[in-house]
């Protein structure tokens, strides 16, 4: 029996990463908010990788933090071990990779999520929105339970129409044989949204004491104490390595042999995978000529005995797989615990998103996380943040808030997605990114705290805290400028120690740091300021100076990009009465509906000429002429 | 359709005897009808499409005849324009065609602005960016070498010779990014500073290349500039009249036209000659003496290519010995003229100071050696320091300039990477000049990278 359960301002459907970040953001910035997902044990699980961050990922991590999201802050409570890559690299590409404990990552956002008292948490599988004039205005559940809201996010990770695949065993199921959500799906399908097959898959599980790690290579966590989140104050000290092991030509073999069981090449699995996470079978045919790949134990956690054996994603049949594992050094005895599986699902084709991640059939529905296409818990917890702040906006009235390509990793995902969509499961990747010298790590605060705190997601304390951060960069970096560096004897010394080149005349210690050989350490020692700062604000220092050649360059870019981004299309532009638009164009521009010139740029098969059209039309005002016959 | 008609004398002013009026548009045919008359009573809106007219344009108001024509009739889209086009082709010189094209602005047409036909080509979608430059370079084109230059850069040599180009880089570009996004991975050898300033370097010689040719290809579409030097009553004239003579001499008979400015061009052989200051040589006879060696070597500066001319029946002269001082080191042939008198020029001495040069005997005035002094010309320019033939020309002003600004990109990498500037960051000018390259083809698809990193490295959990 259909019975009215309830009035929100915004209602989330799942409680993944995604889900996790969108009700906490709507809540906080004062929206009445409903999260409703089929399992409450699920809220945040990790049914891959027990990891978080990872060049670029990490940086979404920050960046979530900056803005007023849960993830960093969770992690930071939860790792097992803490990496910092990439760092005999440039700044741009430093990044922090935390390992999870996953079920002490589960438990803490439950409980901050129980803690928001804005927040109310139902177990429930929601099988239909109530749309109201092209308007959706709340969830009904399998039980007849009727929320109604202003705004709806859904977040239903791999859960839609959901379907595990194990050799030659197949069956409809959620992630790690959750109940999956299948009239949910064809509710959106009968809404006139496009639905896509998507498929990822994950590796098996083996039992640590089975694991012969002498035959492997210690992988241990970083010394320095380390962090996601600009709150974070205290460390885990106590680590847990990872460990590295290698397939070889018996695993490929075996692997040869048994090709024709893989659902991969039978024809069984239909979705499109994504090429950066390959199977292990993949990696074999594809890339023949390679002896050996890389095999990581990753520990789930500090209480559990399961080993996350990367680089062995599979769905070959179980058999194989206990066969496969055999033949790798340490895991010769392993007893295999879960077998690793792919599972296909359905995802919205992002291009029909706005870029505040609003669906453009339905107002006021969302959509975030994996069911816009994308793979990876950053990159479902970024839009999760994304969505649940503009749908908590929304009803509350207020402005739309949308980041750019220049302002965050977030903002480049969010427009690759719906600008482009994607053609298999996205992935962040820094080569997507191209400023990314000015989406850094290190700088993720500078760069959003503003936002989040406008949105009403960071606290006076932090803030606070924020602009005493950013006065003393301000402050460090102009006595630098001001500060000459003699060619005294000390100086001398210390470059010739070096292998530098020795000064000749006094040089601002501005120009002093951008030596390759020297740094902010150096110029402590010779010049050190008042009080000790802060390592974060020497970082920041450091940085800004020494490469601000090349950060001038990317501004310079993003000054370009701006112009274009300004020239705005006007909403009710009729592509069909603009003549001399290649057809493709046409029909993606249609689609897209791009908010601007430099969006529309970015869209597939719109080239430079249909641009230059575009222009020409705008230009004119011939769209306004157009629009009004 | 949503533009309106317009038309102009799409062939260069003054040069060819034939010009053609061309009308692009919806309007093309109805205008064309009220001013053409043909053979029969036909009207050029009901010819099959792409068909040639003979017949006369009349003047609506006084019913006289302005100019005898051929006209092409192109129904869109498949034409230049994708719009309807007509082409009134006239042989009458500048007046008539200016007279012809006043009718038709008179009808109803709109006169085009400079390249505005090439540019209704590209928004109707027809060419490409880099093709739609090529086409204005073929319209310009001045010899049929030239013509093949502009047709090799539509069929997309340069546009090949640049993918390859990028993607050399791009694969640099993923090798980078590989050791960025999947850093533990040990399959994939880690870029070096090394690797990247020798990938760097290659990438700037390469460009380096094309930029060497673009001078060329200016070469062929404005010509050879070429100067005629020597003493007084050599025969100067003589040989700037038979060039002209002898070739398809690029003049028109509208009297009161700038005769010295018209007969600047030649065509030798499929050279394009540009023959600088011979208004100067038929005014005063002698540029060098006029104006003193000094000067002169700075007009010689200019020049590609020098004619040196002595007199076969005279002494060698310090006169004679300053020219050949002031062209060292240019492209030089000396004409050794007036064979039909007597010798009296010690050719040992010429031979001597000539060493370096082609030298040809001629006698203008009874018609000797002219073919030798074209072989000569030609030779020179075609098999000589100057390349020609397969060679890919970079004959386009935005190509060059955006060439150049990828050559700027990739000088700051190499310049990064000697200072020891981190590779993800040097990146970031080897991405640029990437990005440029693209420009010229009109294509900076940001995707390819990606699709390169997938397939080039085995990568994943």
């Amino acid at each position: 029996m259909p019975f009215e359960a309830g009035n929100y301002d915004v209602i989330v459907i799942g409680a993944g990463h995604a889900g996790s970040e969108a009700s906490l953001a709507a809540a906080r910035m004062g929206a009445k908010t409903l999260m409703i997902t089929i399992n409450l044990d699920m809220i945040a699980y990790m049914p891959c990788n027990p990891s978080i961050g990872g060049p670029a990922k990490g940086i979404v991590v920050r960046e979530i933090d900056a803005l007023g999201g849960e993830m960093g802050r969770n992690i930071d409570k939860t790792y097992i071990q803490m990496r910092m890559l990439n760092t005999g690299k440039g700044p741009a590409v430093r990044a922090l990779r935390a390992q999870a404990d996953k079920f002490a990552y589960q438990h803490e956002m439950k409980k901050t999520m129980e803690n928001e008292p804005n927040l109310t948490m139902a177990q429930g599988m929601v099988e239909k929105l109530i749309i109201e004039d092209g308007v959706c205005t709340g969830v009904v559940t399998q039980t007849g339970a009727q929320y109604r809201s202003k705004t709806v996010v859904i977040t239903t990770g791999t859960f839609l129409r959901g379907e595990i695949i194990l050799g030659e065993l197949k069956y409809s199921s959620g992630p790690n044989n959750q109940q999956p959500s299948i009239k949910l799906s064809e509710h959106l399908e009968e809404l006139g949204l496009d639905l896509v097959r998507f498929k990822t898959g994950t590796p098996p599980r083996v039992h640590s004491d089975t694991i012969d790690y002498s035959k492997t290579e210690i992988q241990p966590g970083d010394d320095v104490p380390r962090a996601f989140s600009y709150e974070t104050t205290k460390y885990i000290t106590d680590q847990l390595p990872c460990w590295l092991t290698y397939t070889n030509e018996k695993t490929h073999e075996l692997i040869d042999q048994n090709l024709h069981r893989s659902p991969m090449f039978s024809g069984m699995i239909k979705g499109t995978g994504p090429r950066y996470c390959p199977s292990i079978e993949d990696k074999v045919v594809r890339f023949n000529d390679k002896p050996r790949h890389q095999i990581f134990l990753e520990p789930e956690g500090r209480h559990t005995q399961e080993v996350y054996v990367q680089g062995l994603s599979t769905s070959l049949p179980e058999d194989v797989q206990h066969k496969l594992l055999r033949s790798i050094p340490a895991l010769e005895n392993a007893k295999m615990m879960r077998p690793g599986y792919a599972i296909e699902y359905d995802a919205v084709v992002p291009t029909q998103l706005w870029p505040t991640l609003e669906t453009k059939k339905i107002k006021n529905l969302y959509t975030a996380g994996q069911i816009n296409g994308t793979s990876g818990y950053e990159e479902a917890a970024g839009q999760g943040l994304m969505a649940g702040i503009n749908a908590g906006r929304r009803a509350l009235g207020k402005e739309e808030v949308i980041l750019s390509r220049s302002d965050a990793y977030i903002g480049v995902m969010i427009d690759d997605l719906v600008t482009k969509g994607t053609s298999e499961p996205y992935r962040l990747l820094t080569s997507r990114a191209e400023y990314r010298l000015l989406l850094r790590h290190d700088n993720a605060d500078l760069r959003l705290t503003g936002i989040g705190r406008e949105l009403g997601l960071i606290s006076d304390e932090r803030y606070d805290s924020f602009l005493a951060k950013k006065a003393a960069i301000e402050a460090e970096t102009k006595r630098l400028r001001n500060t000459i560096i003699k060619p005294s004897q000390q100086v001398q010394e210390l470059i010739r120690s070096l292998g530098g080149s020795e000064l000749k005349d006094g040089i601002r210690a501005s120009d002093f740091i951008k030596r390759t050989e020297i740094s902010y350490e150096h110029i402590k020692s010779l010049i050190p300021p008042e009080t000790q700062l802060d390592p974060e604000v020497e970082e920041q220092v450091e940085i800004q100076i020494k490469y601000e050649g090349y950060i001038e360059k990317s501004l310079q870019q993003v000054d370009r990009l701006k112009k274009m981004e300004d020239k705005k299309i006007p909403e009710n532009i009729d592509y069909d009465a603009i003549t001399g638009i290649a057809t493709e164009a046409r029909h993606n521009l249609k689609t897209v509906r791009p908010l601007s010139i430099a969006q529309a740029s970015r869209i597939s098969g719109v080239n430079p000429a249909d641009i230059s059209i575009l222009l020409v039309y705008i230009e004119q005002g011939r769209v306004a002429r157009i629009s009004n016959q | 359709m949503e533009f309106d008609t317009i038309a102009a004398i799409s062939t260069p002013m003054g040069e060819g005897a034939i010009a053609i009026v061309r009308l692009s548009g919806e309007e093309a045919f109805a205008i064309a009808d009220r001013l053409f008359k043909g053979l029969g009573s036909k009207k050029l809106k009901d010819v099959p499409s792409h068909t040639i007219h003979y017949g006369h344009i009349i003047d609506p108001a006084t019913g006289e005849t302005a100019e005898e024509v051929m006209v092409s009739v192109m129904r869109g889209p498949k034409t230049f324009t994708k719009e309807d086009v007509v082409e009134i082709n006239c042989h009458g010189g500048l007046v008539s065609v200016n007279r012809v094209l006043q009718l038709v602005l008179n009808q109803g047409a709109r006169l085009a602005e400079p390249g505005e036909f090439t540019k209704r080509a590209f928004l109707n979608g027809r060419i490409d960016l880099s093709q739609a430059e090529a086409v204005i370079d073929l319209i310009r084109a001045k010899t049929d070498r030239a013509m093949n230059v502009a047709l090799n850069q539509m069929d997309g040599r340069l546009s090949r010779l640049i993918r390859k180009l990028r993607q050399e880089i791009l694969e640099t570009l993923a090798h980078v990014e590989v050791n960025i996004d999947y850093p533990e991975y040990d399959d994939v050898e880690e870029m070096t500073h090394r690797m990247l300033l020798d990938k760097s370097r290659f990438v700037l010689k390469e460009i380096e290349k094309l930029l060497q040719t673009s001078q060329q290809g200016k070469i062929l579409r404005e010509g050879l500039s070429t100067v005629i030097v020597g003493r007084p009553n050599v025969g100067k004239s003589s040989l700037l009249n038979s060039l002209v003579h002898e070739n398809k001499a690029i003049v028109t008979d509208i009297p009161g036209t700038t005769r010295d400015v018209i007969e600047e061009y030649v065509n030798v052989r499929g050279v394009p000659l540009r023959l600088l200051d011979t208004a100067g040589i038929r005014e005063t006879e002698d540029i060098v003496e006029r104006i003193g060696v000094e000067r002169s070597r700075q007009v010689l500066k200019e020049a590609d290519l020098i004619l040196l001319v002595l007199n076969y029946s005279d002494d060698f002269t310090e006169e004679d010995r300053n020219l050949f001082r002031a062209v060292e080191g240019m492209d030089v042939i000396v004409i050794v003229n007036k064979t039909d008198l007597p010798q009296k020029l010690d050719m040992g001495e010429v031979k001597e100071l000539a060493s370096q040069y082609k030298i040809v005997t001629t006698s203008l005035k009874e018609d000797e050696g002219i073919d030798e002094l074209e072989e000569a010309i030609s030779s020179l320019f075609f098999s000589g320091s100057i390349e020609a033939g397969d060679m890919t020309y970079v004959s386009n002003s935005r190509h060059i300039a955006l060439l150049n600004q990828a050559k700027n990109a990739i000088e700051e990498a190499i310049s990064g990477v000697e200072m020891g500037t981190p590779i993800d960051i040097v990146q970031i000018d080897l991405t640029r000049s990437w990005e440029l390259l693209g420009e010229i083809i009109g294509d900076s698809v940001h995707e390819s990278l990606i699709d390169q990193l997938f397939s080039q490295f085995c990568l994943g959990k």
